[in-house]
């Protein structure tokens, strides 16, 4: 009996193209690609979409039709769509964002003065969210493993499906009432002070901290259950080694993609609760500037949102490739 | 004759070739083991046959025609391993038969179809309005035979459907299979990993690997004097017979 | 179960029946609250504007001097119908997306499925944004907005649940039974697709109600002199200062509604045991008793040296929602040193548990009794301290059935090798890796430094099952408990392993326990066979005789029911009627009683005991030895109901 017939069959193509790193960062970063070119095409066409002329729209009913035509002219809205779309990229590229139709500022000088606010936001938010998250989905999921602590897992579990399920507004709200209004002791708009940061990122940060943790916990109690975990325990190891040695990396791993899912959720979350706070970061532009019909930084917005978003995803894949690398191949 | 016949056929999934020039006939009225090991492509062949697999080679014949694969009519039927996903939860095991009985006949004969096929298989006619899940594994594989037949098949393929079973259940299914070739004259294709159970119900066998047939022949003399080396590894792995050939190291 | 009695679930808990009230005030109120109260909510009083809290206006008034409280309860039925419009949006878009997949075939499947996964991809309030501005500011433009932002997740999830249905083989076989797409589509996958799809459409349809207010919030909803939940949080958080009530009313009533909707969906869900995206099940109920198994300081002493293994009378019990339920019930054996023991049994016959039992791996809830258990001498049923695990770590190995989950799939197989050296042999890490390379080597792994550094996906099955016997092997085992070690490999991989065993007990003299269902497997490679039925043993004899020498009529009929080389091919199989017991209702008097063909009145009402005859073997039944015609016409199967 011959043993190579045991050995792990050889992959079919050989070369450096089936090395399955290689693979897999072609595949992720076209992946990454398209979904860029996607948002940029739907940017584009919104304004397109909308019915009406955005021109009209955004300058109001008063404005003389000259105005309204050599505005048109301006941002070269007369042209065939094809040639349009040709230099909305071309624009893109060189980081020419237009000109705000309200303010006549450059669009790309509002993006970077509010975007730093709203990724300072964002990001914090979600530090709070996994530093809480984590301790308290293992800690859960080791105290309710197999039908243990059946009491605590029914009081953990509604508390953090109530949590999860209240949006960061009204969270933000409840917040602005309580530490605001009532008691007076934290400020509720605006970013000038430390304490200025801690009701925003805490609107922000509760919800995801509650689904968070109790997906780890969930990951957890599953992971206790695996044979490999059954095989750690022959191997007679120590609780802690067989918890934090062995489930806990799996249980982070599986709880990685959804993770990095609320993370991206946390990005644009912010735009509610930027107005809440009065943030000054692209939430509130966001916002303003549908109001006002400004839609060349409605654009922008959109895409720097939608980009920040695919960015996050993308840096959760490759960080999940690295943890476990059979993520790589369960992709194909 | 309605023999089934593979020419040449080969089934690709993307780069990998799942199956390799495969040339095979099924004679009408035998039972044609098919073994090899996982990934020898055994199931992507049959597959292949009834349509659920695309055929990017060669082509598969039934009668001298081309196997149908669309349409109402289909003269090759499958039963497959896993008795616990064949059959729809939702309906009884009377519908589920009768939803393969080809359409033109009228509720009361397709009615009394059922029952006749439930009495073939050994099951109580009556409890054609029960659901799977009040039967045990055996039951659901004698009751996806019916199934099979139903569609009054010229020719049966059977994927591994004893794999899936417990030992005491499998020898009734596998004396199931013999009667129902013996009494209908049916035609099968018979796969299988396991070369007793092959030897039990085929007239003939095909050793498949890496999706090539490596052996075929009659079932009695491809097992007494195997041609090819792996056909003898195959033989020699099957547990049971060593207690004189192997000494203890 | 009855589907009735499963809808009854949600108002088990305490939480359900919470929702499930809260859900239908909101619908009340939705109907009524217009009818009755839209002259007092718009009302206007001029001399009370953006009052506080009053016995007159319960929640304070607005900038007009309307009373909030009666405009909370009005927008009740705006709130929920837009909600609700978005909902329908949102569930036909993505039932359409996520069944263009099945419907249109492969290719043009696979670009839907590409859409869906790029627009999932963006977080709902974007999407919802994004079509706000194509579609206006207003009420009609948030509907399409906040629907067709809900349809790539709906579709994500009906594609989800479909391809989950579609690969089972009954959509193969009503294929190949020549059912069209359509009609499979409609017969067979969406009713086995209705009860999550249902779920999913209410908790949905809390989360447009949520998202309706967030649109309001921004000003981007409802514009006046409309209003909703949303809108009127808008107008009151601008007076949060002067009357905090005026936000906290329509705000307590938007949160109070969206979880109602929510937890009324996850009610359902749980009850009806159905998965809810990005939301897991929790684990299914167990009533856990967590008694730490009190270990009872055995008074026997033990004479044999010989015995490697001595178990008397091992019980385990897990708690069952009808009574505690016993699989393994009273298990007595010994394995002496160097011996190969095989134990046979169908599924759900104690076989698997007896091994955890005996290594000291049965989890919680499960509980483990035994007179005597102990290994090489040592009492294991004694807790669970660092000197007994490090000697259960180093003379008891185990092997497992699927060596593709057996191994820690994040770490690199050397060091999970090293691990047991650097726990119980105190190596550094450099020498216990030296040792695993070793291990792999003596376990016939080619190239063993090169493999010690992968993952286990990397190994083929065969190797990862050699791997695992070389982790038992870090140690120096008196005793290898292999479960079902083969059944996941093809059988010429299967053969290299039982090989493998046999050679590592042929060269140090370890004991063997092999578990399988495989008689033709223990056969070959054990000294000795025990047969298990409904977790107990009925026969314990030389494997060497189980083609010719058993006498209990189970083991006959197992032996004669499984064809092999040389099964005469003339006559029939011999077959088993009936089933094997389900643990939870084990049979008085012999379990095995009710498909045998010996037995007689006292088989169903006595228990017949394991007795041990002059040459060690065992067997319990009452008509043991007796002949049977084990080739019994296969006789017309009554179906049991269950």
């Amino acid at each position: 009996m011959s043993l190579a017939s045991s050995v792990a069959p050889a992959s079919p193509r050989v070369g450096v193209a089936s090395h399955p790193w290689v693979r897999f960062g072609v595949r992720r970063l076209g992946r990454l690609l398209v979904s860029m070119w996607v948002l940029v095409t739907a940017s584009f066409l919104m304004i397109h979409l909308i019915p009406g002329d955005p021109v009209r729209a955004a300058l109001g009913p008063t404005a003389p039709a000259s105005l309204v035509a050599a505005k048109r002219a301006e941002m070269g809205l007369d042209d065939p769509i094809l040639v349009q779309y040709w230099h909305y990229l071309q624009h893109l590229f060189t980081g020419d964002l237009g000109t705000s139709i309200v303010s006549q500022l450059p669009v790309s000088e509002i993006v970077s003065q509010r975007l730093p606010a709203t990724l300072q936001l964002a990001l914090l938010a979600f530090v709070v969210a996994v530093l809480v998250a984590v301790p308290v989905g293992v800690l859960m999921g080791v105290l309710t493993r197999r039908g243990h602590g059946r009491r605590t897992e029914l009081a953990f579990t509604t508390t953090s499906v109530v949590l999860g399920i209240i949006p960061d507004f009204l969270v933000g709200v409840g917040l602005v009432y309580v530490f605001g209004v009532h008691l007076g002791w934290l400020p509720v708009a605006g970013d000038d002070t430390p304490s200025a940061y801690v009701l925003p990122v805490l609107s922000l940060a509760i919800g995801p901290a509650a689904i968070l943790s109790r997906i780890i916990r969930v990951e957890m109690v599953t992971v206790l259950e695996a044979d490999f975990v059954r095989t750690a325990r022959a191997k007679r190891l120590p609780a802690r080694t067989v918890y934090l040695g062995h489930a806990l990396p799996n249980a982070l791993t599986a709880s990685l993609t959804i993770g990095g899912l609320i993370l991206g959720s946390m990005v644009a979350g912010t735009v509610l609760v930027e107005n809440v706070f009065a943030w000054p970061g692209l939430g509130s532009t966001i916002v303003s500037s549908i109001l006002n019909k400004d839609y060349q930084v409605v654009q922008a917005v959109v895409i720097v949102y939608g980009a920040s978003v695919l960015v996050v995803n993308t840096l959760v894949d490759v960080a999940l490739a690295v943890l476990d690398p059979r993520s790589m191949i369960r992709e194909d | 004759m309605s023999d089934l016949r593979f020419e040449d056929v080969t089934v690709e999934y993307g780069a990998t070739r799942a199956v390799d020039g495969v040339s095979l006939t099924v004679p009408a009225g035998e039972v044609v083991g098919l073994v090899g090991e996982s990934g020898s492509g055994k199931s992507t062949l049959a597959r292949a046959a009834v349509g659920l697999a695309p055929v990017a080679g060669g082509r598969i014949t039934l009668a001298g025609a081309p196997v149908p694969s669309r349409g109402r009519h289909r003269p090759l039927q499958m039963v497959f391993q896993d008795p616990y996903s064949s059959l729809d939860p939702r309906m009884s095991i009377g519908e589920s038969i009768a939803e393969a009985i080809p359409p033109g006949s009228s509720r009361a004969a397709r009615k009394a179809e059922v029952e006749r096929l439930l009495e073939l298989v050994h099951l109580d006619p009556a409890r054609a309005g029960a659901r799977p899940s009040e039967l045990s594994g055996g039951q659901r594989q004698r009751v996806a035979l019916a199934r099979a037949l139903a569609g009054r098949p010229a020719v049966v393929i059977a994927d591994e459907i004893t794999s899936a079973l417990d030992v005491s259940i499998q020898g009734a299914v596998l004396n199931l299979v013999r009667e129902l070739q013996r009494e209908l004259g049916l035609s099968m294709l018979f796969i299988s990993h396991n070369l007793a159970v092959v030897r039990y119900v085929a007239t003939h066998v095909a050793v498949m690997r890496d999706g090539r047939i490596v052996e075929e022949g009659p079932t009695a003399e491809v097992l007494a004097r195997p041609d090819h080396d792996y056909t003898r590894e195959l033989l020699a792995a099957v547990p049971g017979r060593h207690h004189e050939t192997r000494s203890p190291r | 179960m009855v589907p009735m009695r499963r809808w009854m679930n949600v108002f088990r808990s305490p939480l359900g029946l919470a929702a499930t009230a809260l859900t239908a005030v909101v619908l009340v109120l939705a109907v009524v609250a217009p009818i009755l109260w839209t002259d007092d909510a718009d009302a206007t009083d001029t001399s009370n504007i953006l009052a506080g809290p009053s016995g007159d206006h319960w929640a304070g008034t607005d900038n007009l001097g309307r009373d909030i409280f009666f405009r909370t309860l009005v927008a009740t039925r705006l709130s929920v119908e837009l909600a609700l419009a978005a909902t329908v949006i949102a569930v036909v878009a993505g039932l359409l997306l996520g069944t263009a997949a099945f419907l249109l075939g492969r290719r043009l499947g696979r670009v839907v499925t590409a859409s869906i996964n790029i627009a999932v991809a963006f977080p709902g309030i974007l999407l919802a944004l994004f079509f706000a501005v194509i579609f206006g500011v207003g009420a009609t433009g948030a509907v399409l907005a906040i629907g067709l932002a809900g349809a790539p997740g709906f579709g994500r999830l009906t594609q989800t649940l479909v391809a989950g249905i579609e690969s089972r083989d009954y959509i193969a076989a009503a294929r190949v039974a020549g059912v069209g797409r359509v009609r499979i589509l409609f017969r067979h996958v969406l009713p086995n697709i209705a009860e999550p799809l249902v779920v999913n459409t209410t908790i949905s349809a809390g989360g447009a109600l949520l998202a309706f207010a967030g649109l309001s919030f921004l000003g981007l909803g409802v514009q006046q002199p409309q209003y909703d939940w949303g809108r009127l949080l808008f107008d009151g958080i601008s007076s949060i200062y002067v009357n905090p009530a005026s936000a906290l009313a329509p705000g307590t009533a938007v949160l109070l509604a969206g979880l109602a909707f929510n937890l009324f969906g996850e009610s359902v869900a749980k009850a009806l045991g159905v998965s809810v995206v990005g939301r897991l099940p929790v684990l299914p109920a167990m009533a856990a008793t967590l008694d730490e198994d009190e270990a009872q300081v055995a008074a026997t002493g033990h004479a044999a040296g010989e015995l490697v293994l001595d178990v008397r009378d091992l019980e385990v019990t897990f708690p069952g929602p009808g009574g505690p339920v016993r699989p393994v019930r009273g298990v007595t054996f010994a394995v002496r040193r160097g011996e190969a023991v095989g134990v046979v049994g169908e599924s759900g016959s104690g076989k698997s548990l007896t091994a955890l039992a005996v290594s000291r791996l049965v989890g919680d809830p499960g509980r483990v009794d035994a007179a005597r258990l102990e290994l090489l001498g040592t009492d294991l049923r004694a807790g669970d301290d660092k000197a007994q695990r490090q000697f259960l770590g180093t003379s008891l190995a185990m092997v497992f059935q699927d060596p593709m989950t057996s191994f820690n799939p994040t770490q690199r197989m050397g060091r999970q090798l090293a691990e047991v050296a650097t726990h119980h042999q105190g190596m550094d890490r450099r020498s216990a890796l030296a040792r695993a390379v070793d291990r792999l080597r003596a376990v016939r792994i080619t190239e063993p430094e090169r493999r010690a550094h992968q993952y286990p996906h990397e190994f083929s099955g065969g190797m990862r099952q050699r791997a695992m016997i070389g982790m038992g092997l870090m140690g120096s085992p008196a005793l290898i408990i292999a479960d079902e070690p083969t059944t996941a490999l093809d059988v010429t991989v299967q053969q290299q392993v039982l090989d493998l065993l046999a050679s590592i007990r042929a060269a140090d003299d370890v004991a063997l326990v092999l578990i399988s269902h495989d008689v033709t497997v223990v056969g070959e490679v054990c000294d000795r066979v025990m047969v298990m039925y409904a977790g107990r043993i009925v026969e314990d004899l030389p494997a060497a005789d189980l083609a010719t020498g058993a006498r209990h009529p189970y083991t006959r009929a197992l032996v004669a029911a499984v064809p092999d080389m040389d099964t005469d091919l003339d006559a029939p199989l011999a077959t088993i009627p009936g089933r094997p017991v389900d643990p939870s209702e084990v049979p008085a008097g012999c379990a095995y009683a009710a498909r045998c063909p010996l037995a007689s009145a006292r088989c169903t009402t006595e228990e017949p005991a394991l007795v041990t005859d002059g040459a060690g073997r065992r067997v319990a039944c009452w008509h043991a030895g007796e002949a049977i015609d084990l080739v019994v016409p296969a006789p017309r199967e009554e179906v049991e109901a269950s």
